[in-house]
């Protein structure tokens, strides 16, 4: 029974475990004269991909309950350009556009939770309109780009945080290794949730919902309340993570994080949570993140790619993923299908 | 029982009312704010006006509303690669013409030669949608998700990440006009598309077969119709579309631009098929409405950009629409309000 | 039987437009008791279970619960009053772990979060006390359905039931699989926990029920000790006499057959793995053949796998002396197959499209994209059929999910009709239709055999298969078990048949 239970979760997270690996190591050795081997070019993974690892989490969470959140990436704009603005052009404070942040992002979860699961329409369809509504609201705040050279935002942003390990370079002089403090909030975000997925009964309630929302119903859970508050916290997060992505670019403007939500996307689908609900966990969407991180990294060290390439191999991962999913599940189906044929 | 006196009941239920209001409202708005909305003059021996202005500009979005229509029929879900596959096929188109330089005056392939790859290449985009929607059961939103990301990535590897030019008279036919017709070309373009679709459907039993699968594809098997197939085809032609849609957009411009050829348009397409009361859960459609729509949105698109709305901010306005939209036609809405009538009608008969 | 009564239900009608599915039906319950609830498929059987679970409200009635008047509003409220239902389809979440299934919602917590060793624990308990052999931690989609039911059993009891529904939990089980049910089923019943049994499975009532009530058409017809109600009786008070009916169409006329003639269909040794066993099928010109069985006999995937709506898995079919292979209906419809399924919301009607797009739908399919009907032979042919066959509609226009269910029914046998099929696969197509549509459906099948056409009947009502088939075979289990022709064909000799005949020989 043991080794079964490794099943479906367990099959799909080890896959990406296992793909992660296999991308850094070959990266590390192909490109080991470029760099790739040094330990800073690992926690840059964790650097440059802080905000999305907050933002996937919370998709995640919409995507356990069978749902889906396409306005991540907008709202990210939307976020650091708020930001920016209220910062450069206001005068506000870094904390005021921090609350500012998480007070859009959860709007957006209130408003879409309420349509898709109060009213029963379409989440893509509704965070469709939310992606276009906050992209156009971001044009709205600001047609032009925005620098944020406010003291304390910079100073949150560049904070080093030296970890006690480093490498000796070919002159024998010893660097550090360094994270700044998003990644601790990233790496928090994570822990928390995965926490509250295992140890609470909404977190496990959006699994009962995903894998049978009319038997959750039965069993008498609240399914319409925790999708609700599923898509509030995936609001929450998006404002959260799209304040450290800011943090991460120092700027806003219209264009920013485009095709984020397919990043956020792949990420929690690669990690093993599957399109259709019932399956996955934020610890395999990091892991997803961190492809999606190593697949620019390894693309960006080979120099002579477009950096288009990032998200068409993404994108071929993300198909290869979601054939694999609809191949288990159909296998799966069959070997219940027979007994309930 | 002679003739049936005139009902604003029937009136307001026939399909094509709301569709009409909304076109009306629009145009009405627009004639109150600029008098001359109306006026059409000729100007260097071509017609000039408002109102031509969005005829002419709406014509992609009418051929991609065509498209979407039916793939919204067939599947309940929408297409959401169409700006993208549009990028793709002008990217292909132009670069066959240009034979890989970033901007050329005589043309390196036939123009139809090119033409007729891109297509074929936003045809492969659909095969690809349609697999993963009819075979692999994937919500066509989430399969279409693919190429609305990849789409413009391919399209940008395609030119080499440049924007590539034809320089060549003869390419910007196709988005100007021909010879010394005053009427735009794109305008001729859509309105055979449209006559295409409209005799496709006349004579052939594609729109039965479409509504049938999309209303109840268990039903329509047992009767004998493939349904993957009949879905498949919806998203092919979709793509098809959408790349002849793509070729007129570049040859307005006379360029491939990767990044901005067809961009917001899939939610134009879908406000368009949602405005022309398509339900957007699929089953039977109506592609007049979806013409109608098409237009609409175009003619608020204008509107808006008469107001300095700019071209980035339009799309609030947009989701704001279609959100309502949705609203409307969702089930559970439907109900409140039809409960809360009811409620009213209770109190009121109590007292 | 001394046990005090736990539950009466009393004068409970329901009605939805158009049909009456409950009218003042009585029900009693004992603590301790197993009681089946049997009738045919619109009985009434899922609805009285529906208004007991709050799923329905009731129109008239009432409810009384351990001597109180009680209102039961929702399901949630019925769990609440100690009322808990066991699906056919398991409501569980397949993706879970069994443990996690038996407590979702209702976790045993510490410090405030989940104690997933408390949860372990208490299941490995309950699991136990029920005699369930499962590891707690196994997924709920690796356990074997019987499992899953006694999982969602389990989960009820500890929640405090009083009384279980069962709605048909042993369909999809084997005989092993429904002894380990049973053997859980009566240890609740020394727990005293009251049972409401539903099934088709005749053998299974007789083996585990006390009491038995029937229900016909929304009403009761009785409620009988088990042991004192002779199998072959409970048949007949299930399937009934219909005696309006009886009265239009006595004795009409049936098919001639000429056995010599080229079969229309001979089917041989066809199979579907885990639903029929290999039966063997001949049916002639003009021929009416009856396929007879309980619900969930094994009747419709018969006919499926002929018209290859499920592919058989193994056997050969001959149409009209050829061998054919039919890999989906369009191959059979080319053969000059029609099928009426059984479903008809779910698989037969196109509830949006007009009644003259469904009449026409078939012949368009049969001749294919390219060859689409002019508009006016489409309307030549849905007025045809609205005409011939009564179809009551505002107009052809109409969308067919705006008329009554006989009418339904009309349009989709019209829509076969005008195919002009040589067999015609006919699914229970008087189920849930008023009586004077049903009339004219028998007596279309008749005229249709005396036309030459080749038709298998299937029906829950014995009568209306005598009167209009030539000929029934009889299912049990997926398995052909007897046909039964000329003088055979009394209800007695079918009833018989049906009720099993190896029991009937141990009865005597």
């Amino acid at each position: 029974m043991k080794s079964k239970k490794l099943s479906r979760s367990g099959l799909l997270l080890t896959i990406t475990v296992g793909l992660f690996l296999l991308m850094y190591i070959s990266g590390m050795l192909i490109f080991s004269d470029k760099g790739f081997a040094k330990p800073q070019m690992f926690l840059n993974l964790f650097i440059s991909n802080a905000g999305l690892i907050v933002i996937s989490c919370g998709l995640t969470l919409v995507m356990i309950t069978g749902g889906i959140d396409i306005s991540v990436g907008s709202v990210t704009a939307l976020v650091c350009t708020v930001s920016a603005f209220m910062m450069e052009n206001m005068g506000l404070s870094a904390v005021t556009a921090l609350i500012a942040s998480l007070i859009i992002g959860l709007l957006f979860g209130l408003v879409q939770g309420y349509l898709v699961s109060y009213l029963e329409i379409q989440p893509f369809i509704i965070t469709l309109a939310g992606m276009f509504f906050a992209r156009g609201m971001t044009a709205v705040v600001s047609t032009e780009m925005i620098s944020i050279k406010n003291e304390l935002f910079l100073k949150w942003a560049k904070a080093k945080i030296v970890l006690p390990f480093g490498y000796t370079n070919n002159k024998g002089v010893y660097i550090e290794s360094y994270i700044y403090p998003t990644v601790i909030v990233a790496l928090l975000t994570v822990v928390l949730v995965a926490l509250m997925l295992k140890y609470t009964r909404f977190g496990r309630s959006l699994y009962a919902i995903g894998g049978n929302a009319q038997s959750a119903v039965m069993m008498g859970l609240n399914v319409r309340r925790d999708k609700f508050r599923a898509y509030v916290l995936d609001g929450f997060l998006t404002g959260l993570g799209g304040f450290l992505f800011c943090l991460n670019s120092c700027a806003g403007f219209v264009e920013q994080a485009k095709g984020l939500e397919m990043d956020a996307i792949s990420a929690a689908v690669i990690g093993g949570t599957l399109l259709t609900g019932g399956v996955g966990g934020v610890v395999g969407t990091l892991f997803g993140v961190l492809i999606k991180g190593t697949i620019a990294s390894l693309i960006t060290t080979q120099g002579t790619l477009s950096s288009w390439w990032v998200r068409i191999a993404l994108s071929a991962l993300l198909c290869f993923f979601i054939v694999l999913q609809a191949v288990i599940g159909s296998v799966s189906a069959k070997k219940h299908g027979a007994r309930l044929a | 029982m002679k003739q049936k006196s005139f009902s604003w009941q029937r009136l307001v239920h026939a399909r094509l009312f709301m569709p009409l209001v909304c076109l009306a409202v629009v145009l009405l708005a627009n004639v109150i704010r600029t008098p001359d909305f109306f006026k059409i003059s000729i100007n260097n021996g071509v017609l000039y006006g408002y109102l031509i202005d969005i005829i002419n500009r709406s014509s992609e979005l009418v051929i991609l509303a065509v498209g979407m229509t039916l793939a919204t029929a067939a599947s309940g879900g929408q297409d959401i690669s169409v700006g993208a596959v549009m990028a793709v096929s002008a990217a292909i188109c132009c670069q066959l013409l240009s034979g890989g330089e970033v901007s050329v005056t005589s043309l390196a392939a036939p123009i139809v030669l090119a033409a007729l790859a891109g297509v074929l290449a936003a045809g492969l985009c659909g095969a690809f949608n349609g697999f993963l929607v009819a075979k692999l059961h994937i919500q066509p939103m989430v399969a279409t998700l693919i190429l609305y990301t990849a789409g413009r990535g391919i399209a940008q590897l395609v030119t080499r990440g440049q924007i590539t030019y034809v320089r060549v008279d003869a390419y910007k036919v196709l988005g100007g006009y021909i010879g010394s017709c005053p009427i735009p070309t794109p305008v001729f373009v859509a309105l055979i598309v449209v006559i295409i679709m409209a005799v496709i459907l006349k004579k052939t039993a594609l729109g039965l077969y479409l509504e049938s699968v999309g209303n109840n594809g268990k039903a329509s098997r047992l009767v004998g119709l493939n349904s993957a197939l009949i879905c498949f085809m919806a998203y092919v032609i979709c793509s098809i579309l959408a790349g002849i849609a793509g070729l007129v957009a570049s040859s307005r411009i006379y360029s491939a631009d990767a990044n901005n050829i067809g961009l917001n348009l899939e939610m134009d397409a879908i406000l368009a098929v949602a405005l022309g009361g398509n339900n957007l859960g699929g089953g039977s459609f109506n592609l007049t409405g979806s013409i109608i729509g098409a237009y609409t949105i175009q003619a608020l698109t204008t509107t808006l950009y008469a107001m300095k709305v700019s071209a980035d901010q339009l799309p609030v306005y947009k989701a704001i629409v279609i959100v309502i939209i949705v609203i409307l036609q969702s089930p559970v809405f439907r109900s409140l309000i039809a409960g809360m009538k009811r409620k009213r009608a209770v109190t009121v008969d109590e007292k | 039987m001394s046990q005090p009564v736990i539950l009466t239900m009393k004068q409970i009608s329901k009605a939805f437009p158009g049909v009456q599915a409950l009218n003042q039906v009585d029900f009693s319950l004992r603590q301790g008791e197993i009681h089946a609830l049997m009738g045919e498929n619109g009985a009434g059987k899922s609805t009285l279970i529906k208004v007991l679970t709050g799923v329905y409200g009731l129109d008239q009635g009432q409810v009384w619960l351990d001597g109180k008047l009680v209102q039961i509003r929702s399901p949630k409220d019925a769990q609440a009053q100690g009322i808990s239902t066991v699906y056919q389809e398991v409501n569980l979440c397949p993706n879970l772990t069994v443990a996690e299934n038996l407590f979702l919602g209702r976790q045993p917590m510490k410090h405030g979060r989940i104690d997933w060793q408390e949860t372990a624990r208490q299941a490995g308990v309950l699991l136990q006390k029920l005699n369930i052999e499962v590891s707690p931690s196994a997924m709920l989609d690796e356990c074997s359905l019987a499992l899953q039911q006694m999982i969602a059993i389990a989960r009820a009891v500890d929640m405090n039931c009083k009384i279980l529904i069962l709605d048909e939990p042993t369909s999809s089980l084997d005989d092993e699989e429904v002894a380990r049910l049973f053997t859980l089923m009566r240890q609740l019943r020394q727990a005293g926990v009251g049972m409401i049994f539903v099934t088709h499975f005749l053998e299974q009532v007789y083996e585990i029920s006390d009491r038995i009530t029937v229900l016909r058409n929304g009403e009761r017809v009785g409620e009988y000790e088990t042991a004192a109600l002779p199998r072959l009786q409970l048949v007949a008070k299930m399937m009934g006499k219909d005696f309006n009916d009886l009265a239009v169409i006595q004795a009409a006329p049936k098919g001639q057959v000429d056995p010599g003639s080229v079969p229309v269909i001979e089917a041989k040794g066809i199979a579907h793995s885990g639903t029929i066993k290999p039966f063997d099928l001949t049916i002639h010109k003009g021929e009416v053949v009856g396929l007879s069985g309980l619900l969930g006999s094994g009747r419709s995937e018969t006919v499926r796998a002929i018209y290859g709506a499920d592919r058989a898995d193994q056997g050969s079919l001959k149409v009209n002396g050829r061998p054919a292979r039919i890999t989906q209906p369009l191959d059979a419809m080319k053969l000059g197959m029609a099928y009426l399924p059984e479903d008809r919301k779910k698989e037969g009607i196109i509830p949006e499209l007009s009644v003259r797009e469904n009449i026409i739908l078939a012949l368009q399919a049969k001749r294919g994209l390219f060859h689409l009907m002019s508009r006016k032979e489409m309307a030549e042919a849905a007025d045809r059929y609205i005409d011939l066959l009564q179809i009551k509609t505002p107009s052809r226009e109409t969308p067919v999910r705006s008329l009554s269910g006989g009418n339904q029914q009309k349009v989709i046998i019209g829509r076969w009709l005008l195919t002009n099929p040589d067999y015609l696969i006919l699914d229970e197509p008087t189920r849930g239709i008023d009586i004077g549509t049903k009339t004219e459906i028998q007596k279309l099948v008749l005229e249709l055999a005396g036309q030459g056409k080749a038709i298998t009947f299937i029906s829950s009502e014995i009568e209306e298969m005598l009167r209009t088939c030539s000929r029934i075979a009889v299912l049990i289990d997926g398995a052909m078990v007897g046909e039964l022709t000329g003088a055979q064909l009394t209800q007695a000799q079918v009833m018989q048949t049906i009720a099993g005949g190896k029991t009937v020989q141990e009865d005597k």
